[in-house]
């Protein structure tokens, strides 16, 4: 695997003693290091991400076999309302959920740099604790507690003698589902952000109180800049993964009295074409343009924070 | 230090932060309640929040025995899932960051740039494809369809490449390797005691991803015998919601069943919390 090279000139290694043979052949064994890995790619991305898009590009009928389709699977998905409506609603729901959890995230982070003490750590413990909790059963326990018939916000409501929200309606689905993605993340985020807080050189915050300013201007003014790379990264992540919207609503399904449709979110959607109705050619088509949609939305996101500096310079 | 300027706002932050800490408790808070109910109290309509009655000890022996046990046979596949495919994604992810930070091989940047492109392919657009292309080679209904797409995870390796970049020191290596040990014992004996924090970090994060896994497992297993606790009681919630739990309320076991499987990673997150905080900093601070 040694890359044989006798003239390579840009491998600045200090200190090194070597012919720039050895040299070239020493860093060829970085091939070995990365092969497990690259078996591993190749085989879970590059070959699905590719198969993917050759069934795509297929149709399979029950009298006419499987034929060439091109781009009709796209055609289709695009002009299916299905689709359509499921794309909209995850584009809808990132745009609120993702600012609502960076906003907590941010929050509480900021709060617990500037605390310290048992109840710090408590919090920042609590905070966290939802990520280590699986989204199946986040969602189930949030069920259970919008229950119309026994949950804590029918007893309030009715404390409070007015008709309680059922959260899982047609009319609040989009407010349940946020408060229960809220809840599972922004603990997650919220350690990212506290973790790069906590590697900032605390000199600068003097720095800045000696120029008079305040604990809420060094905040907003010092320390959100400081983490940027930081919420980039988080930003990102909520957005591939809010786009791609699964388990909440597939477990919420049963008990949302048919609210969350069979295609309420474009992978619910697929998976919907593709177990229940064996339509492989057609959901993998639905997975190609979702992804597609995925990382355009994040391609364009990374140009225009790019020269904030971010995560892939 | 100026006392007297800054307790009020410290007072108001703090509340704020116990409102932040207690909202984010509830769920958990009556998931412990909720495990202690029989069937009648848990749907009683007083007091979801509050204790009605100990039935915690019978709730268990219940979750345990139902359907000749089969809760205990998913907690030992979630195990077996998260374990091998957690610690295989570490080892993957780890020699391939130090790869990717310690050696100048040629086309070292393309393919890292196509690492970082793929970490924004959202991966479940792959469950799809990836079940058709094991159901092909017969992998699809077993532990294999689990454990190894598990073991990818590109951002593991964006991160472990940092750490590395991070934490190891050149001159170190290269010490090493003028004292005659091999590439391998290098990074061993040298390289890997110094990743450590990071190493931990991508583990907990691998284990956490696999352990949590839904979808995958969902698509590629048909078996209820080879489920993991998600599908498992994804499984029970639906027959409960379809009113097939043959007579007894699976509602209950569902709750106790939910709060058993969170307790082992609360508590790996609790016992390793000062490694995993580490770690996270330097993959976000680059």
């Amino acid at each position: 695997m040694a890359v044989q090279t006798t003239t390579n000139a840009a491998s600045p290694v200090t200190g090194e003693a070597a012919t720039p043979r050895a040299s070239a052949r020493r860093h060829g064994i970085g091939w070995l290091f990365i092969l497990p890995f690259l078996v591993v790619f190749l085989a879970f991305l590059v070959a699905p991400l590719a198969y993917a898009g050759y069934l795509s590009l297929w149709t399979k009928g029950l009298a006419t076999g499987t034929t060439f389709a091109g781009l009709d699977n796209y055609t289709r998905a695009f002009h299916d309302p299905s689709f359509r409506k499921g794309l909209w609603f995850v584009l809808r729901f990132s745009l609120v959920v993702i600012p609502l959890q960076v906003l907590v995230a941010l929050v509480a982070a900021l709060l617990l740099d500037e605390i310290t003490g048992r109840l710090a750590r408590f919090a920042r413990l609590t905070i966290f604790l939802p990520y280590a909790i699986p989204a199946v059963l986040g969602a189930l326990m949030w069920g259970f507690l919008y229950s119309p018939s026994f949950g804590p916000i029918e007893q309030i409501s009715s404390f409070l003698n007015v008709q309680a929200p059922f959260l899982l309606s047609r009319g609040n689905v989009f407010y349940g589902l946020l408060n229960v993605v809220t809840w599972q993340w922004s603990g997650y985020y919220m350690i990212i952000i506290y973790a790069a807080l906590k590697g900032i050189d605390s000199s600068i915050y003097e720095a800045a109180r000696i120029d008079g300013a305040s604990g809420r201007q060094i905040a907003l003014r010092v320390k959100v800049p400081l983490v940027r790379s930081a919420l980039v990264l988080i930003l990102v992540f909520s957005l591939i993964g809010t786009l791609q919207f699964f388990v909440e609503p597939q477990i919420l399904r049963p008990i949302a009295n048919g609210t969350i449709t069979p295609d309420f979110t474009p992978n619910i959607y697929a998976y919907e074409m593709a177990f229940n109705y064996a339509q492989f050619n057609y959901a993998s088509a639905i997975s190609f343009a979702l992804g597609f949609v995925v990382f355009a939305a994040v391609a364009v996101f990374m140009f225009a924070t790019r020269k904030r500096g971010s995560l892939f310079t | 230090m100026n006392n007297a300027r800054r307790t009020p706002r410290h007072v108001r932050a703090k509340l704020l932060l116990l409102a932040l800490a207690g909202y984010f408790l509830v769920p958990v808070w009556w998931l412990i309640v909720a495990s202690t109910k029989n069937a009648e109290g848990l749907f009683a309509g007083t007091g979801t929040l509050w204790f009605n009655g100990f039935h915690l000890f019978d709730n268990l022996t219940d979750l345990f025995t139902y359907n000749n046990g089969e809760y205990l046979r998913w907690l030992g596949n979630s195990v077996l899932y998260a374990f091998a495919g957690g610690i295989g994604c570490t080892v993957v992810s780890v020699l391939a960051g130090y790869g990717f930070a310690k050696f100048h091989f040629r086309g070292r940047n393309l393919v890292f740039a196509m690492v970082l492109g793929s970490v924004m392919v959202p991966l479940t657009a792959l469950v799809i494809p990836t079940f058709v292309l094991m159901s092909n080679v017969g992998l699809i209904d077993t532990v294999w369809a689990v454990i190894l797409p598990s073991l990818l995870s590109p951002f593991a390796v964006y991160l472990m490449r940092v750490y590395a970049g991070a934490s190891i020191p050149d001159e170190l290596l290269d010490a090493a390797r003028i004292d005659g040990a091999g590439e391998f014992r290098t990074f061993w004996r040298v390289a890997l005691p110094l990743m450590r924090p990071g190493v931990i970090t991508v583990m907990l994060l691998s284990i956490v991803s696999t352990w949590n896994n839904f979808f995958l497992p969902l698509t590629v297993l048909s078996s209820s015998k080879l489920y993991p606790l998600t599908v498992g009681i994804g499984l029970w919630e639906q027959l409960a919601s379809g009113n097939n739990g043959g007579g007894q309320s699976l509602w209950n076991l569902i709750v106790v069943g939910s709060l058993v499987s969170i307790i082992p990673l609360i508590i790996a997150f609790l016992t390793l919390q000062k490694y995993w905080q580490g770690g996270l900093a330097v993959g976000s601070l680059k």
